[in-house]
């Protein structure tokens, strides 16, 4: 966590020095506006993870309940045996067919900006019922 | 759902046969891997959550669209061989250079790199079962599909393709200068490729953040993850800011909104008066994404650079370190660059953005001599994938030098918009998608498949391209600094430009026949296939531990992850990598220049004691 805490930090503050030096040279609020956007890309996860770091080695940044230290993520450890990750990585889909019709419930909608809104009559139900079907899935556990 | 268990460790190097380090040695490839599982056939493409098979529809996809935009390259080409063809129409012509342009960039350069080898190598370079969202990387790849399929469409409705370049600049980009459906769709294909881009790039940082196997630290990533995942941050910064233009050009073409048109607004009695809009402020958004685009499409092809001249020079890859940050440096200045394309308007910060701009050139400059540097003194092979990416070497060079030129504002006034710059982004890009694309497209072929591409098929491609490439651009640049406008159908006798189009022409066709070759090469391999095995160039990287194709969801087993070398290590315990900042010694000479360790095997290793 810690690398990529200070990746995205790093980030977020040459994002932040550029758009002030940029701001107060050219007063441009466009270019003003997407740099500032840059800077929270970078400061916002990159907080995140700081913090996750932080208390991951018993440390507390605002936050006042109890803290387990458990130390670095195998993932982050240079001596970590692969038995430390052992037990079960995530849980995943084999197969889903609600991304495909998901899909096609976008590509229907779009095309109805272009051809008429008669297809947002085909592109709405397909896409509810993608996120219901996606929804069930998950909560059920088991593939399609 | 399944839920996946950690593959257990190879502690003891004998738990384990070693991989087949020789194609065709008798190991035949396995195939129960992701084909085994699920359902099959042609359920399967539409179904699968698989990494391996969303990357490799990606990779096909791409591949196809990069063939028909050849074509449409071609017929441009064979216009300008005589100044005054009439072979296209004007708005025919138009409508090719700008779904070239929209097909080649958007579509094929990024996915292939992205959405295509980043899906199906990251997660196996660093121990990964899957992408952190398998559902969300499959919309991924059907809603570039479906965009993919939108951009086409644009050929068969009335009024044509859209015939503003890809860049679509306010105000020729409005209903009233571009009017029809064609411009629309053009608009709704990029929104919907903006957005699988930006589920990529979600994945791909949620991936690499959270899936590493044990002992698979930031730092021992591979080059091309560690690539990925810059591109991953770049994508996150670049495409909602399009995908934002975009819908605000929409508004302006539809819903009478006028955020880019400096019409239309209202006048306070008696004030000034106040416009409320500017084509300007297209161009400003439009490049805040279009040159981090630039470098999303470049970084992951660098990534694959590096990750072939190391195997291929039987040595680590030279300033590990210094190649990661080189592309973190390369990615933060990208994004504060935007306005070099620019500077004729007038409007923009002239010094700001071309000392940004030289910038750039020093992290690059750094690759260049890393990548230098790691085949100085090996032990060098010229496979295709070796001998692309040394094409590659060459070509984005001279991309590179010719764009330092052009973030000189002088320069840049004196030869913009012309053939100058055509040639100056083509050297970079076709440098990157194509070289080094098609160096990863070689390289990791046998992982995909169990199978070799022909290395005679392979060397016919690329020699045939190396010679077409420079034929077809370097008069370019000549006939651009002769003053050849670019995106002209038509141009005058007199004035000696023909002689150059007709050369470059002629090494377009060149580059055209060199892909006739692949494809041969894949139809052979796909009749005659010679059994690759798991490692066949004795590769470094986690990926070649596993068999070819892998197996669902990755890996059975998994080698101690001590460097960014995992598998040449658990290969050669001889020769172990050195970690990052610890003393070492190598073999025999000791002077840490990656010399053979003096077994016997030439494998031109430095070593520690570990």
């Amino acid at each position: 966590m810690r690398i990529e805490s200070l990746f995205l930090l790093f980030l977020g503050a040459f994002f932040g020095i550029v758009g002030l030096v940029y701001w107060f040279w050219g007063y441009d609020d466009g270019g003003g506006v997407m740099l500032l956007g840059a800077t929270l890309l970078g400061f916002l996860p990159g907080s995140y993870y700081f913090f996750w770091h932080q208390r991951f080695h018993g440390r507390k940044y605002f936050y006042w309940g109890k803290v387990h230290a458990a130390g670095d993520r195998p993932s982050d450890r240079e001596d970590a045996e692969m038995a430390d990750g052992a037990g079960t990585v995530d849980s995943f889909p084999g197969s889903s067919i609600w991304p495909f019709v998901l899909g096609m419930g976008a590509f229907m909608s779009v095309l109805a900006l272009v051809f008429g809104t008669w297809l947002l009559f085909l592109g709405v139900p397909l896409i509810l019922t993608a996120l219901t079907g996606v929804t069930a899935e998950s909560r059920r556990g088991g593939t399609v | 759902m399944t839920d996946v268990i950690a593959p257990p460790g190879v502690q003891e190097r004998e738990a384990l046969p070693l991989p087949p380090l020789i194609p065709g040695d008798g190991h035949e490839p396995s195939h129960g891997g992701h084909e085994a599982h699920g359902p099959t056939g042609i359920l399967k493409w539409l179904t699968s959550t698989d990494h391996k098979v969303i990357g490799l529809s990606y990779m096909i996809t791409a591949i196809a669209i990069f063939y028909l935009s050849g074509i449409m390259a071609l017929l441009m080409r064979l216009q300008l061989t005589s100044p005054h063809s009439s072979l296209l129409s004007f708005s025919q012509f138009n409508a090719l250079f700008t779904m070239h342009g929209s097909l080649m960039l958007y579509l094929f350069a990024g996915p292939v790199a992205f959405g295509g080898l980043a899906n199906y190598v990251v997660p196996l370079q660093i121990g990964a079962p899957d992408m952190a969202f398998p559902r969300l990387n499959a919309l991924s790849y059907w809603l570039y599909l479906t965009g993919s399929i939108t951009m086409l469409m644009t050929f068969f409705v009335a009024g044509g393709a859209a015939q503003f370049g890809w860049v679509a600049y306010a105000p020729l980009s409005s209903a009233t200068s571009s009017p029809g459906a064609g411009p629309d769709l053009w608009i709704m294909a990029l929104l919907l490729t903006g957005f699988s881009a930006i589920f990529t790039g979600v994945n791909l940082c949620g991936t690499i953040f959270y899936l590493r196997a044990p002992g698979m630290t930031m730092f021992r990533m591979p080059i091309f993850t560690w690539n990925m995942l810059v591109t991953g941050i770049l994508i996150l910064i670049a495409f909602p800011v399009l995908t934002a233009a975009l819908i605000m050009l929409f508004a302006d073409r539809h819903f009478g909104t006028h955020i880019y048109t400096a019409v239309g607004c209202h006048l306070v009695s008696g004030a000034p008066a106040v416009s409320c809009g500017s084509p300007l402020l297209w161009q400003n958004l439009f490049w805040f994404f279009g040159h981090p685009e630039v470098y999303i499409l470049a970084l992951p092809f660098f990534g694959i650079v590096t990750e072939i001249l190391p195997v291929f020079s039987r040595k680590p890859v030279f300033g590990y370190k210094g190649m990661v940050f080189a592309t973190m440096a390369i990615a933060a200045l990208s994004t504060g660059v935007w306005a070099h394309h620019m500077f004729t308007t007038g409007a923009v910060l002239l010094p700001f953005f071309s000392f940004l701009s030289l910038l750039i050139a020093v992290p690059t400059g750094i690759k260049f001599f890393n990548w230098i540097g790691t085949m100085w003194h090996g032990q060098l092979t010229f496979t295709v994938p070796m001998l692309f990416s040394i094409g590659f070497l060459f070509a984005f060079l001279m991309g590179g030098v010719t764009g330092i030129m052009l973030a000189s504002p002088p320069i840049d006034f004196a030869t913009h918009d012309t053939y100058f710059v055509v040639a100056h982004f083509h050297q970079v890009l076709f440098g990157t998608a194509v070289f080094a694309g098609f160096a990863g497209v070689y390289y990791w072929y046998p992982k995909m498949f169990g199978r070799m591409l022909r290395e005679s098929l392979g060397k016919w491609h690329f020699w045939l391209m190396f010679i077409g490439f420079w034929v077809t651009f370097m008069p370019q640049y000549v006939v651009g600094l002769l003053g050849m406008p670019r995106r002209v159908a038509s141009y005058p006798s007199n004035l000696g430009w023909q002689s150059y189009n007709i050369v470059s022409t002629v090494g377009a066709f060149i580059i055209a026949i060199s892909f006739a070759f692949l494809l041969v090469n894949f139809f052979v391999s796909w009749r005659k296939p010679v059994p690759a095995g798991n490692n066949p160039w004795d590769a470094h990287t986690l990926e070649w531990f596993t068999t070819s194709p892998p197996p669902h969801h990755n890996y059975t087993h998994l080698p101690p992850i001590r460097s960014e070398r995992p598998t040449w290590d658990y290969n050669h315990p001889d020769a172990l990598t050195v970690p990052h900042g610890r003393s070492a010694h190598t073999n025999g000479n000791g002077n840490g220049n990656g010399k053979s360790n003096g077994n016997g095997k030439g494998n031109g290793k430095v070593t520690a004691d570990v």
